[in-house]
């Protein structure tokens, strides 16, 4: 191999990072050797929501904040609706319980589907994009459209579309699936399943490695799904939902838009590789029998594995929607009638980036007097700049500046980062 | 037969659109590939060109100068401008802090000026002239789906 002569100065600007979900630039600045400088900006302009979601509705509340991110819409809902009913001491039917694990799966086959194959696989194949695809490559693009094709219908037939979705009310649905037509919908979640094996192997063999030990962090139950759960760590700490916030620490990152988290003072991670270090055991039988190998490549410090734990939970997400659509009727159910009253619910769910959280302080006629919602990617900004330090400076021996730029943006990519998500926020006390 | 050139774009939104045009691919990937080249769209390109496009897919509303200085450039860079969903077409939800009350103007008012943001948000017609409108937050799929077939009748690329 060629020796590259080993980088003492240089400066990295990466504007508008491509494939991710939202608008990031990156600065890296090295200086006699060392990486001095990693500077992740999330350059969305901030939409102010934490503020405008004051004085408004309950009624309208899940509709409003699932407009802070168009990919993952339904997470917002559902957990905006979680942290309502806490406040107001609802208890959703067994119906809508599982209708609400059929939305949230639906959620994870589609937004999965379009990071593992869309985002991140031409990284694995040295290619800009999936449109420049060919030859046997060119499966994994049909793979990837069939598989977002039936998330999003099992999206659409549960909660009624696959972005802002209408359905997911505060106690209920406003409209419940037809039986018929969720049980027709078994043969493709089956068929979309056996097409996983093909880039499970691909990620599996693939590799890249950006190792760096840190604290991963998630909502673990006993049920792998997605939606109850307690706050877990790498070092077994346990916590109730209800006081997730009081361990984060509130951290300004003075060029970005958005404000990154500590959790007990350290950074940490959040997502699916979270999810399967902490909680894998718990995923449905079946992804647990043929999933074995792919599985004991966890726990891992490797964040390139978040993307192969992605794609093993798209196959637990099939797995157990079909075990609730082929194990249940669906008939049609009123959604709970309540009264407003005056309270503060807290709402903690994983969305496909990871652990989102809600807090909504709400008045006597169900308006919100504050709120504070804590995303996925701002919870990871700060981890995501350290792991791309260590990264640098271990290849500033061994690879060009291009390669190492490139190297950067797959690894920002790995983590799946949701931009939209982090700019949402504002919090006055903030300088 | 010359493909249709394409530049997909967001700015201040929610970037729903661009979820459901990846939606679109799942069906239209196929006829599309024959038919249109993805010359700029970020979501699924490392590499993207501006120049020379027949068709730019705007979606989002403009919350600064510099995006409004991007969204010129685009224009200029296209021969037809399509502006996506409601962000682009009203400013809403993304403008909604032009409607905050005093109080809540007073309290973001650091960061409008931390992040040199304009101090009200726009839609695309307040920056640039705008050929066609796909409506719907998100965008309606059935008029995104005509205003794509008009552009490649227009374009003489079917």
């Amino acid at each position: 191999m060629k020796k590259t002569k080993q980088i003492k100065k240089v400066d990295i600007s990466i504007q508008n990072i491509s494939k991710i979900e939202g608008h990031a630039d990156l600065g890296v600045k090295v200086r006699n050797g060392e990486v001095k400088e990693v500077k992740l900006k999330f350059t969305e302009n901030k939409r102010f929501f934490t503020k405008a979601i004051e004085g408004c509705s309950i009624d309208t509340l899940p509709q409003s904040v699932s407009r802070i991110c168009g990919t993952c819409s339904i997470a917002h809902i559902l957990c905006c609706i979680k942290a309502i009913e806490h406040a107001l001491d609802i208890t959703p039917s067994p119906q809508t319980q599982l209708l609400r694990k059929l939305t949230i799966y639906g959620l994870m086959i589609r937004d999965h589907a379009l990071h593992v194959y869309l985002f991140s696989l031409p990284d694995i194949f040295n290619k800009a994009s999936v449109l420049d695809f060919t030859g046997d490559e060119l499966h994994f693009l049909k793979d990837a459209f069939d598989i977002k094709r039936v998330g999003n219908k099992l999206s659409t037939l549960v909660a009624g579309r696959a972005v802002h979705a209408p359905y997911p009310l505060v106690g209920g649905y406003a409209s419940i699936p037809d039986d018929k037509e969720l049980k027709s919908l078994i043969p493709e979640l089956k068929s979309i399943r056996d097409k996983l094996f093909s880039v499970l192997d691909v990620y599996y063999k693939a590799k890249i490695d950006y190792t760096r030990k840190t604290n991963f962090v998630a909502l673990v139950g006993d049920e792998f799904n997605f939606l109850e759960g307690d706050i877990k760590d790498t070092a077994d700490l346990n916590i109730s939902e209800k006081k997730y916030d009081s361990y984060l620490t509130k951290t300004v990152i003075p060029y970005s838009q958005a404000v990154g988290y500590k959790f007990q003072g350290d950074t940490y991670m959040v997502g699916a590789l979270s999810r399967l270090n902490l909680n894998k055991n718990a995923m449905h039988k079946n992804t647990l029998r043929s999933m074995k190998k792919y599985l004991e490549i966890f726990p891992s410090d490797n964040i390139f594995h978040n993307i192969l734990a992605q794609a093993i939970e798209i196959v637990h997400a099939i797995d157990h929607s079909i075990e609730i659509i082929e194990n249940n009727s669906f008939v049609p159910e009123e959604p709970i009638h309540f009264q407003y009253k005056e309270g503060e619910g807290i709402g903690v769910i994983e969305a496909p980036r990871g652990i989102l959280f809600y807090r909504l302080s709400l008045d006597k006629n169900g308006v919100v007097k504050n709120g504070n919602i804590v995303t996925p990617t701002q919870q990871n900004q700060i981890n995501m700049e350290l792991d791309i330090k260590e990264m640098v400076q271990k290849n500033l021996k061994s690879l060009s500046k291009e390669q190492i730029q490139y190297e950067i943006e797959k690894l920002i990519r790995a983590y799946d980062p949701c931009i939209s998500c982090s700019t949402h926020f504002l919090k006055v006390n903030w300088i | 037969m010359a493909k249709l050139k394409i530049g997909w774009f967001s700015f201040s939104c929610c970037e729903d659109s661009t979820i459901i045009f990846t939606e679109l691919l799942n069906d239209h990937f196929e006829e599309w590939s024959k038919l249109i080249d993805f010359q700029h769209v970020r979501v699924l390109k490392g590499k993207n060109k501006l120049e020379g496009l027949d068709v730019a897919f705007v979606e989002g509303a403009i919350a600064n100068a510099e995006d409004a200085k991007k969204l010129k450039d685009i224009r200029k860079n296209c021969k037809k401008l399509v502006a996506i969903g409601s962000c682009a077409i009203n400013g809403m939800p993304s403008a909604q802090r032009n409607q905050f009350d005093p109080k809540r103007k007073k309290e973001i008012e650091f960061l409008i000026k931390k992040f040199h943001l304009a101090k009200k948000v726009r839609n695309l017609e307040q920056v640039i002239k705008v050929d066609e409108k796909v409506p719907g937050c998100p965008m309606n799929e059935s008029v995104f789906l005509s205003v794509v077939e008009k552009c490649l009748k227009e374009f003489k690329v079917i």
